[in-house]
């Protein structure tokens, strides 16, 4: 039994298609059997959401008068990349406010970055600009200072390099001292353990080897219509793989994009790590189209059948060492503790599953209202990739 | 009995005065103090829960009102924004008393049990979204 995406989306287009969650197709898939399952789901929504640092988007000002050719530009406070063109700047993620102290004072609080830019920019809210420029004789303004929203831009446009990691970390500190990460605050002697993944509900988990997912393909990109624009930065399909072919550890990644200017600002949220930096937790949700039993059958996977090793953040991640310390399974962290050298370790989360859930029943309503049609890539994601060190060479100096 | 939860806010000009010892004192309440503050520009917080006889309380109350504090009846100085909140759960391994945690297993969704807070400040340390926030 085999669909195309062409019949899957003249059933979502007449209103009768079946889609079910990662979660819900679990049990469906137990009570009905795979064949009979196959052939009446048509699609499965997956969905993350979690802080994803390597995010961002595109601005375009349009034109003051006279007109600037924007050099340096700061939207309230927070610097934004201009060696782009006159009035278009990229603000990133994890851009700090200017002045921010950062570690001066350590653990820096980063309360304010460009992770809340984007945040405050979805929500609608006044921001200020402030830009300089040298002036030349067609953009002869040299100094801008006005107060904008998302609304008074020509295009505000995410463009997020990296995002949906297939699989990650779970950090621990055995140091004697705590320590303040992008995985959040971990207590000295291995007093508590954090993960980021969705684990069963997440999009690359539930297509392993990128057969659906693909360059090309429609997301929910925190309520906008967005799209798989490229391979994720760092993508590594070249991993250690547990059953099912279900990564251990990173893996794949997506590059995605849309269009802020259709999102929901409960998905788009501006994020801060004490002593760390800032950041931006999104919401995303893909689509997976059932095309035959055996991509249904791949997302079917349970928390239990996903493994994440333990990675020790004092030493073994600064200093690459490549060692694992344990490896649990989803259902295992999210129990809320876990055992290791004999000693009980209490787990939580940055990804937050709650929302997670919630994201696969709004894409499911959408799909299912006939108002979202999926894409069919056009081109796959690399299958047998590897990631490449930074080697320091040159001359000594 | 009853007790009621409540926080102060002194100006410099009452940080001098005895006003809790005169809680106790006179309107025969019983103070438990969370949490006490006083600026560099000596400004003073203070948040404790009361207890004692309604009457005694409202009395209590008048009096406060007769020294220039801002008073805050009813909250803690710990507020949990249920909108800002990711429902990642970061904070429950920090939260000492379970005030925060997870209320539904299958969902994941996280609450806050105001009793149960003793305002120690560790999720206002550990939320990375700013959902836990302190008065002072
Ligand atoms: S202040 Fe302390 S006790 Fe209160 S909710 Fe936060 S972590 Fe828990
Ligand atoms: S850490 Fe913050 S956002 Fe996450 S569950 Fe706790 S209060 Fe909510």
């Amino acid at each position: 039994m085999i669909k195309t995406y062409a019949e899957i989306n003249q059933k979502i287009a007449a209103g009768k298609a079946v889609v079910l969650t990662a979660e819900e197709v679990i049990d469906y898939v137990d009570k009905r059997g795979l064949e009979a399952a196959a052939k009446e789901v048509d699609v499965v929504t997956t969905a993350t959401f979690g802080p994803m640092c390597s995010s961002g988007c595109f601005l375009n000002f349009g034109h003051s008068t006279p007109k600037m050719r924007i050099s340096e530009a700061w939207i309230n406070d927070v610097s934004a990349y201009c060696g782009v063109a006159a009035v278009d700047v990229y603000m990133g993620a994890t851009q700090l406010r200017h002045n921010d102290p950062a570690n001066m004072y350590y653990p820096g609080e980063f309360r304010y970055g460009g992770g809340h830019v984007i945040e405050d920019l979805v929500a609608g809210k006044k921001l200020q600009l402030f830009g300089l420029s040298y002036g030349t004789d067609d953009y002869p303004r040299r100094e801008i200072r006005t107060l904008f929203d998302i609304n008074d831009l020509n295009q505000a446009i995410m463009v997020n390099p990296r995002n949906c990691y297939q699989n990650y970390n779970v950090a621990i500190n055995t140091s004697d001292k705590r320590i303040h990460t992008y995985l959040g605050i971990l207590k000295a002697r291995m007093r508590n353990m954090t993960y980021s993944s969705a684990g069963q509900l997440s999009p690359l988990l539930n297509d392993p080897f990128y057969e659906t997912i693909g360059v090309g393909t429609s997301i929910w990109l925190a309520g906008a219509r967005g799209m798989v624009y490229a391979q994720g930065t760092q993508h590594c399909s070249l991993v250690e793989r547990g059953a099912d072919g279900v990564p251990v550890e990173g893996a794949g990644t997506l590059a995605l994009t849309g269009n802020m200017k259709e999102m929901l600002p409960e998905f788009v949220r501006g994020a801060s790590f004490k002593g760390y930096g800032v950041s931006l937790a999104l919401g995303v949700g893909i689509p997976i189209p059932i095309l035959n039993p055996e991509i249904l059958r791949r997302t079917t996977v349970r928390d239990r059948d996903i493994m994440a090793c333990v990675i020790d953040y004092s030493v073994d991640y600064p200093e690459k060492t490549g060692k694992v310390l344990a490896r649990y399974n989803y259902e295992q962290l999210r129990s809320g503790e876990v055992e290791l050298d004999g000693k009980k370790v209490p787990v939580t989360s940055l990804s937050s599953y709650n929302k997670a859930l919630r994201i696969c029943d709004l894409l499911k309503a959408e799909i299912e209202g006939g108002r979202f049609l999926l894409s069919e890539p056009s081109q796959r994601l690399p299958l047998n990739q590897g990631m490449k060190p930074l080697n320091i060479t040159g001359p000594a100096r | 009995m009853i007790t009621k939860k409540i926080y102060l806010y002194f100006p410099k000009s009452e940080t001098e005065k005895p006003i809790v010892y005169r809680l106790v004192k006179e309107f025969d309440l019983i103070v438990n103090i969370f949490r006490a503050k006083v600026t560099p520009e000596e400004e003073g917080y203070l948040s404790l829960e009361v207890t004692g006889s309604q009457e005694n309380i409202d009395q209590a109350y008048a009096f406060l009102g007769g020294f220039d504090v801002v008073i805050q009846a009813g909250s803690k100085s710990v507020r949990w924004d249920e909108g800002r909140c990711a429902q990642c759960g970061a904070c429950v391994v920090h939260c000492p008393t379970q005030a925060l945690s997870i209320v539904d297993r299958k969902t994941r969704a996280i609450a806050f049990c105001e009793d149960n807070c003793v305002e120690c400040l560790a999720c206002v340390a550990a939320c990375p979204f700013g959902a836990c926030s302190s008065a002072f």
